[in-house]
């Protein structure tokens, strides 16, 4: 779920080089943008001497978009759990042959375990990293409006009177309408899963009275916002609000980032790899799937997207500014809290989404 | 003879009507067919590809909605599928009105603006000498010459909270603490009239270059004030530019979605907003396609009917 730049992949539409090349000498892979570590491509092309086409997109939505119109030509895809179970409802990945992986003893099988939620058996996905939803905060500005609290609630951003204190320094929240919701539901002491109606018109009734505090709701701008002192608290992606607080470091402007999993609990997401079913060069995205479960290129990804990775061979091999990093690799007392958001019926889909656009609109 | 006289008649009419086909110009008939054959290549066809998929029921499979015509060749039966709930969910609540409304609101007061701005500038243009015009004409296209996406960006810089033109406020001391621009209504217009001002321009430029200025020497002399002058005879002798324009800027800017998704504030409620997000966030082919079917309706209807006004004007 990384840099949700719609707008950028929509006017740029990549042209995935649809070569028909019977032979498994190339890979198409369609990827999020900035997911990978700079030279593993590289170095898996030298190693099996398949070529790769590397495309990337920056939503889960423009990935699905593409998939259900069909014949994408894509060997390999990347998209997010509660996604992913639709898509394998809909049919349209293959099964994932694991007596081909050689490094599939690699994989975390508690975290990966949890996959099954959506695709029984995980016959169809291997996951590729996993992160949070929390708050990113701007640790100076927070400061000078609520004193010298401990920031690690969700309180900051869904009770509407510590809310209303942070409003002139900016409240930015994804836009993302599942994600959100589950987690506000959690907040009310709900399933965050509910596809009950009024816990729905519950947490929107929250959102509601909050929601004159916000400044925004977007998947992405929160990244440079946060690193410029635009905003001073997001409910976003670890992996971006660590990337902002990374760029922020950088700049050098005096713009100090946090991050801090609520204890209220968070939701936790995982990006999988996923073979359509129409892939012409299966076997090949197969050697890559081995590859990125080798731990060396796991620890690689960790380190430089900030993202965790469901490995145990990765783990010596990371940089401990990653590694004893709690807000990527938190502790278990915190995992035990962490949910995972699971597919939603078409019909609730609907009145979510119309839910959502009365809150953003503000009406 | 009696008799034979309409009979040669018909035979003439034959003739002359094979004369016509044979005289008929090739040429013509291309340039006719082109845009025809685009607008049913480009337009028609596209149009009932989604009044078609406006017409289903969204589904979870490849494509994502039912298909609209089953054909079972076992017991030799074929089935017709239509559903007409996506049309009355959009009228189920308000939201999809206010969303409609809010557009042409938008795109009005902008075109408005447009209108305004770009008027002086073409008239400017006219009113110069014909190296200048050449000159001023080039830097009106110049910023096509920069993506757009890019522009919008570069607004976004200009207009946020630490952005040049707070830190220029600020510096004058016109304002102490930053103003809000960025995610408002404000700057959508900003956006939007910034990019459609071309085109506004440059319909006004052709009309009122044409001008004869001779017009206006017998107004002077008739005893009209500038300013009567210019009511009475440039700007009706600019109507056609200014119709042209204003359809040119108002009819994108309706559907605008890159603008008010960029510049404007999550409670900026645009159509295109609303399409992206049925499309997208709600994965429901068939009701964003009935989104798309009704604009295109609201924009179409008004848009004939000026027409038609038009010409019924220019008819003598």
């Amino acid at each position: 779920m990384k840099m949700k730049r719609k707008l950028l992949s929509l006017m740029c539409t990549v042209l995935v080089s649809g070569s028909v090349a019977a032979e498994d000498k190339v890979l198409n892979i369609y990827n999020w943008s900035d997911y990978i570590a700079p030279d593993s491509v590289a170095n898996f092309e030298k190693e099996t001497g398949i070529k790769v086409n590397y495309d990337v997109y920056d939503s889960n939505e423009v990935l699905e978009a593409k998939l259900m119109a069909g014949g994408s030509g894509y060997d390999l895809v990347m998209p997010s759990n509660s996604f992913f179970e639709r898509q394998v409802q809909a049919g349209i990945y293959q099964e994932i042959d694991k007596t081909k992986l050689s490094n599939i003893g690699n994989l975390d099988a508690q975290l990966a375990g949890q996959l099954a939620r959506h695709d029984t058996g995980n016959k169809h996905n291997i996951p590729y990293a996993w992160g949070t939803v929390g708050i990113g905060y701007n640790v100076d500005m927070v400061k000078a409006r609520l004193g010298d609290v401990e920031i690690d609630s969700l309180d900051m951003l869904l009770k509407p009177d510590v809310a209303a204190k942070l409003a002139d320094c900016g409240i930015a929240v994804l836009d993302s309408p599942a994600e959100i919701m589950a987690t506000v539901n959690n907040y009310m002491g709900q399933d965050p899963n509910s596809e009950k109606l009024d816990v729905l018109k519950a947490s929107a009734d929250l959102m509601a009275k909050v929601r004159p505090s916000y400044k925004y709701f977007h998947s992405s701008q929160y990244i440079s916002d946060l690193a410029n002192g635009e905003i001073c608290v997001a409910l976003g992606y670890n992996g971006d609000i660590l990337q902002a607080q990374d760029r922020a470091a950088e700049a050098g402007q005096g713009v100090n980032v946090g991050y801090v999993i609520p204890k209220e609990g968070a939701l936790v997401w995982f990006d999988v790899m996923a073979i359509p079913k129409d892939a012409p060069h299966p076997e090949a995205a197969l050697k890559y799937i081995d590859y990125i479960l080798r731990g060396d290129v796991a620890a690689d990804l960790s380190n430089y997207v900030f993202y965790a990775v469901p490995n145990t061979a990765a783990e010596p091999m990371l940089d401990a500014e990653v590694s004893e990093n709690k807000g990527i690799y938190p502790t278990q007392a915190v995992k035990d809290k962490l949910f995972i958001q699971v597919a939603h019926t078409k019909k609730f889909d609907r009145s979510l989404t119309r839910a959502w656009s009365n809150i953003k609109t503000g009406r | 003879m009696n008799n034979i006289t309409p009979y040669v008649g018909k035979g003439a009419m034959a003739v002359r009507l094979v004369h016509r086909i044979k005289a008929m110009n090739w040429g013509r008939m291309a340039v006719i067919l082109t845009p025809t054959l685009w607008l049913a290549v480009f337009f028609f066809i596209p149009f009932l590809v989604v009044f078609k998929i406006s017409l289903a029921e969204s589904a979870i499979a490849v494509p994502p909605y039912s298909p609209l015509f089953e054909w079972n060749p076992e017991e030799a039966y074929a089935t017709l599928k239509i559903t007409f709930g996506n049309y009355l969910f959009l009228f189920e609540s308000r939201f999809y009105l206010d969303a409609y409304l809010s557009s042409i609101r938008i795109a009005a007061i902008s075109t408005f603006i447009t209108l305004v701005i770009a008027f002086p500038i073409a008239y400017l243009i006219a009113k110069s000498s014909r190296t200048r015009r050449t000159l001023l004409l080039s830097l009106v296209i110049l910023p096509f010459w920069t993506s757009f996406l890019l522009r919008v960006y570069a607004w976004m810089g200009l207009l946020k909270k630490n952005g040049v033109v707070n830190e220029f406020l600020m510096g004058l001391g016109i304002t102490d603490h930053p103003l809000i621009m960025l995610q408002t209504d404000f700057a959508v217009y900003v956006g939007i009239v910034y990019t459609y001002l071309p085109f506004m321009i440059l319909p006004l430029y052709t009309t009122l270059e044409k001008m004869d200025l001779a017009l206006l020497e017998a107004a002077k002399d008739l005893g009209a004030k500038p300013y009567q002058a210019f009511f009475l005879v440039t700007l009706p002798l600019a109507i056609p530019g200014i119709v042209a324009g204003c359809l040119l800027v108002f009819i994108p800017a309706v559907g605008e979605f890159v603008i008010p998704a960029l510049l404007g504030g999550s409670d900026t409620l645009m159509i295109g907003r609303v399409l992206w997000d049925e499309f997208f966030l709600n994965r429901d082919w068939p009701m964003a396609s009935a989104v798309a079917t009704v604009m295109l309706i609201v924009l179409v209807g008004p848009i004939m009917f000026i027409r038609s006004r038009n010409k019924q004007e220019d008819a003598p």
